[in-house]
C-alpha cells in the first residue's frame, strides 16, 4: 500500500462522510474524527507506515501527535544535546569542531531515544532513532559534498570572469592580472575529445564481444580489461611517454584512452546484461542473425545506459592530471593542433598555478579547478537524466 | 552462432531470399473493402508462386507447410530430456502439446525452429522436415528456418526500443527483407492479431505501452508479419486474462487457415477448444527422459484414449 492510496482513500471517505473501507480502518484512523483524519493528506510517509502498523498493533500511536509531539521531541533533544556539549566543553575546556559535532550526535540521538521511548513503544523509539541515524549520515555525506563544492567555489569565483574563459596566459604573468583559461579549455576539450572518439567505440564493441558473442577470447579479453581498471594513471602516462618522447595533445588523448577503454567497457557490459534475453530470442526467432540482433535489438535497448557509460568515462578522463602532464605538459599559448608541440589543459593549468607563491597564480588555479568541477557536474547531471529517462522507456520490462 | 558462421549463413542467404522477395507483395487490391473478419480469407486466395511444388526450393512463404519430426532427442549437457519423439504436424491443422511440468514440450517446440540451440549446452538428435525439407540440413540457414517457422513466447516480449509499428516491422528489418507496402502491412498483421481497433490511433507509442494481453496480441502481430508458414506457440496464453485468453484463440483459429499452428498449453479447456491433432508429453519416472506417450486427433485424446496415463492426465487426475 501507497502513501498515494492511502490519501485517495481518505479523499473518498470524506467525500463519502464515514464510509472508511474496512482496508483503512485501523484503530488509529477509525477512532479520529474526520478534522484529524483530513490531516493525513499533508503528512509524509512516516506517519502513513503508522497508520499501517497500527493495524495490528495493540497501542495505537496517535496520528494527530506527529506534528507537534514530534517537534516537542526533537527541539527538546536538540536542546539538552546542546547543553549538554557547551556545558561539558566549558567545564572540561577540551575538543574541537569535530568531536563537538559527534558529541552533539551521539548525545542528541540518545536523549531523543528517551524521549520518545518514554511516550511510545520500543519499536517506534527505536525506528525514529534509525530514521535519525539514517539522516544524519545522509546530511553528513551531502555536508561534505557541499563543502568541497562551495569551497572551491569560494575560492575560485574569485578569478572566474567571463574575460578569464576568452583570454591564455600570452600576457599575463604571475603579477600581471588578465590572462586567462582557454587554451586550457581549448586543450581539454580536444584531448578528452578524442580520446573518447576512440575509446568509446572501442569499449562498446569490446563489451558486446565479451557479452553478446561470448567469443573465444572472452576470459582473456575480459582479464585484461579488469587488469587495466586497476592500472595507476601515471603507469598510462609513463608508457605513452616512453614510446613517444615528445609533448603533444594527442599523446595525453592516448593515456586518457587507455585510463577510459576498461571502465566504460565495464560499464558497458554491465549495461549489455540488463537487456532481458527474451528480447534476444525474440530477435533471433524472427531470422534475424546475429549482428542485426545486436545492431538493431540490444544497442537501441541500452542506448540510454550506454550513453550513461560513456559520459562517466568522459567525466573521469577530464580530471586526470598526471598522465596528461607526462605527455602533453602546459603551455602558456594556445595551441589548437593537439599533433604537436605541449599543450594545456584544465588540470595541468591548476597544476601549474597553484605551485607558485603568486596569490593572482593560485587564484587562477582555484578558478580552474572551480571549471573542471562544473564541467564534470554537468556531465554527470547529463548521465543521470538519460538513465533516467531510458528506465522510463524500458518501462514495465 | 559465432561471427564466422553468420557470415556463411549471409552467403547462402542471398539467392533464396531473392525468391523470397520476388513473391508478389500480399496486400489485397482494395484496402478499403476490408473488413476485419474477411482478411484471412482474403489472404488465403493470393496465388502461390509456380515454383512451390519444387521440393527443395519451395523456401518461400504463402501456404502452410506440414512439419515433421523423426526420433527427434535432446540434452542439455548430458542430460537428456526427450527420447526419440516423432510426431506430424499438419497443415492447416493446431496441433497442441500438452503434457506435466518440465516432461520437455517447450524443449521439443524449441527445436522445430532450431531455438533450441541459442543455449550453448544444447544438444540435440533426429530430424525435423518442413515440406520434405530437413531444417537441420544444408538446404535452408538457421535464419531461413526461423523466418518460416516463426514463435510466439510465455511471456510478451516486444522490442522496448521500438514503437508498435515499428514492432510489427521488426522481422522485415531483423531478416533484413524488403517489403512495398509497410502500412498495409502492419494494418493486415495488427487485424489478423486482434489488436488493430485498440492501437490504429498510437502506432507510434511504445511497444511497452500496452497492457500484458495486448503486447502478446503485438508480438503474434510481429511473427506473422515475416509470412511464417508454421507458428509455434509456447503457452502464449499463461499470462493473460480470459478475455484476452479468448481473444488470442479466435486468432489462431483464425490464421490457422494459412499458417500451421503449434501450441503448447497447460490448459485442457484451450487445447480442446483450439487443437486438431494432440500430443501428450511424459517423464515417466524421475531421472528419465520425457516422451511423447500418446498423439492424435484431439477428441480422441481427450475422450477415448489409449493409454491410461493420458486418461488421468486430461481428466486432471494427475500433473
Ligand atoms: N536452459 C536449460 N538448461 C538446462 N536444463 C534445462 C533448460 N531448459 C529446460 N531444461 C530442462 O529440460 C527439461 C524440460 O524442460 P521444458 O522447459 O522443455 O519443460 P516443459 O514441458 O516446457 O515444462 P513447463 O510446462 O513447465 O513449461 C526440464 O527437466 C528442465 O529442467
Ligand atoms: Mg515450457
Amino acid at each position: 500500500m501507497t502513501s498515494a492510496d492511502i490519501s485517495s482513500g481518505e479523499v473518498l471517505t470524506d467525500e463519502a462522510s464515514g464510509a472508511v473501507p474496512t482496508m483503512l480502518r485501523g484503530p488509529a484512523t477509525a477512532r479520529k474524527g474526520p478534522r484529524r483524519r483530513r490531516r493525513v493528506h499533508s503528512v509524509t510517509s512516516e506517519v502513513v507506515a503508522d497508520i499501517q502498523d497500527s493495524d495490528d498493533d495493540d497501542s495505537p500511536r496517535s496520528v494527530g501527535r506527529t506534528t507537534s509531539a514530534v517537534v516537542v521531541e526533537y527541539t527538546l533533544a536538540t536542546l539538552t544535546a546542546v547543553n549538554l556539549v557547551v556545558a561539558l566543553r566549558m567545564l572540561l575546556d577540551w575538543g574541537g569542531l569535530l568531536s563537538f559535532v559527534v558529541l552533539f550526535l551521539v548525545s542528541f540521538i540518545c536523549f531523543h531515544y528517551a524521549l520518545v521511548r518514554q511516550s511510545s513503544t520500543k519499536e517506534l523509539a527505536a525506528d525514529r532513532m534509525t530514521t535519525t541515524l539514517i539522516w544524519v549520515i545522509g546530511a553528513l555525506v551531502v555536508a561534505s559534498l557541499m563543502w568541497i563544492f562551495g569551497f572551491v567555489a569560494l575560492k575560485g569565483v574569485k578569478q572566474l570572469r567571463p574575460g578569464f574563459l576568452v583570454r591564455d596566459m600570452r600576457t599575463a604573468g604571475p603579477n600581471t592580472p588578465g590572462g586567462g583559461v582557454l587554451h586550457s579549455m581549448v586543450g581539454s576539450f580536444e584531448q578528452v575529445g578524442i580520446a573518447a572518439a576512440f575509446a568509446i567505440p572501442v569499449s562498446i564493441l569490446t563489451a558486446v564481444y565479451l557479452h553478446e558473442l561470448e567469443g573465444r577470447m572472452a576470459r582473456a579479453i575480459r582479464f585484461i580489461v579488469e587488469g587495466l581498471a586497476g592500472l595507476p594513471s601515471i603507469v598510462a602516462g609513463l608508457l605513452i611517454f616512453s614510446i613517444w618522447p615528445r609533448y603533444a595533445g594527442i599523446h595525453a588523448a592516448e593515456a586518457l584512452a587507455i585510463l577510459m577503454i576498461p571502465t566504460v567497457t565495464r560499464t558497458s557490459e554491465e549495461i549489455l546484461r540488463t537487456v532481458p534475453d527474451s528480447l534476444r530470442e525474440a530477435a533471433l526467432a524472427l531470422g534475424a542473425p546475429q549482428w542485426r540482433v545486436v545492431t538493431r535489438v540490444v544497442l537501441p535497448t541500452a542506448k540510454s545506459g550506454l550513453l550513461t557509460a560513456s559520459i562517466l568515462g568522459i567525466a573521469r578522463a577530464i580530471g586526470e592530471t598526471a598522465p596528461v602532464l607526462l605527455t602533453a605538459f602546459d603551455s602558456k599559448f594556445m595551441n589548437k593542433n593537439p599533433l604537436k608541440e605541449p599543450q594545456s589543459s584544465l588540470p595541468t593549468f591548476a597544476y601549474g598555478n597553484i605551485r607558485t607563491q603568486s596569490v593572482l597564480q593560485n587564484d587562477r588555479a582555484w578558478a580552474a579547478a572551480l571549471l573542471l568541477l562544473l564541467f564534470v557536474l554537468v556531465l554527470f547531471t547529463m548521465a543521470r537524466w538519460i538513465g533516467a529517462r531510458g528506465a522510463k522507456r524500458l518501462g514495465r520490462n | 552462432m559465432s561471427f564466422d558462421q553468420f557470415e556463411r549463413e549471409v552467403a547462402t542467404q542471398d539467392p533464396s531470399l531473392e525468391d523470397w522477395n520476388g513473391l508478389p507483395p500480399i496486400v489485397a487490391a482494395e484496402p478499403d473493402s476490408w473488413s476485419s473478419g474477411l482478411i484471412a480469407r482474403e489472404i488465403a486466395k493470393v496465388p502461390v508462386p509456380s515454383t512451390q511444388p519444387m521440393p527443395g526450393t519451395s523456401l518461400g512463404s504463402g501456404s502452410p507447410a506440414t512439419l515433421a519430426a523423426t526420433d527427434v532427442s535432446a540434452w542439455f549437457g548430458s542430460r537428456k530430456v526427450l527420447q526419440r519423439c516423432s510426431l506430424r504436424m499438419e497443415a492447416r491443422q493446431v496441433t497442441a502439446l500438452i503434457g506435466p511440468s518440465g516432461c520437455g514440450k517447450s524443449t521439443f517446440l524449441r527445436i522445430l525452429n532450431r531455438m533450441h540451440e541459442v543455449i550453448r549446452v544444447a544438444k540435440v538428435a533426429g530430424s525435423v522436415e518442413l515440406d520434405g525439407v530437413d531444417i537441420y540440413g544444408r538446404e535452408l540457414s538457421v535464419t531461413q528456418v526461423r523466418m518460416r517457422i516463426g514463435m510466439v513466447f510465455q511471456k510478451p516480449n516486444p522490442f522496448p526500443a521500438m514503437s508498435i509499428r515499428e514492432n510489427v516491422l521488426a522481422g522485415l528489418k531483423l531478416s533484413g527483407t524488403k517489403s512495398t507496402d509497410r502500412d498495409a502491412l502492419v494494418e493486415e498483421c495488427l487485424t489478423r492479431a486482434g489488436l488493430w481497433t485498440e492501437v490504429k490511433d498510437r502506432l507510434n507509442e511504445g511497444g511497452m505501452s500496452l497492457s500484458g494481453g495486448q503486447q502478446q496480441r503485438l508480438c503474434i502481430a510481429r511473427s506473422l508479419a515475416v509470412r511464417p508458414r508454421v507458428l509455434l506457440m509456447d503457452e502464449p496464453c499463461s499470462a493473460l486474462d480470459p478475455i484476452s485468453t479468448r481473444v488470442v484463440e479466435e486468432t489462431i483459429q483464425q490464421i490457422a487457415d494459412d499458417i500451421t499452428i503449434v501450441i503448447v498449453t497447460h490448459n485442457m479447456q484451450q487445447a480442446q477448444r483450439v487443437s486438431h491433432q494432440c500430443a501428450f508429453f511424459l517423464v515417466e519416472e524421475q531421472g528419465v527422459p520425457g516422451r511423447i506417450v500418446e498423439a492424435g486427433a484431439t477428441d480422441h485424446l481427450f475422450n477415448q484414449p489409449s493409454d491410461e496415463r493420458t486418461l488421468a492426465y486430461v481428466t486432471g487426475r494427475f500433473g
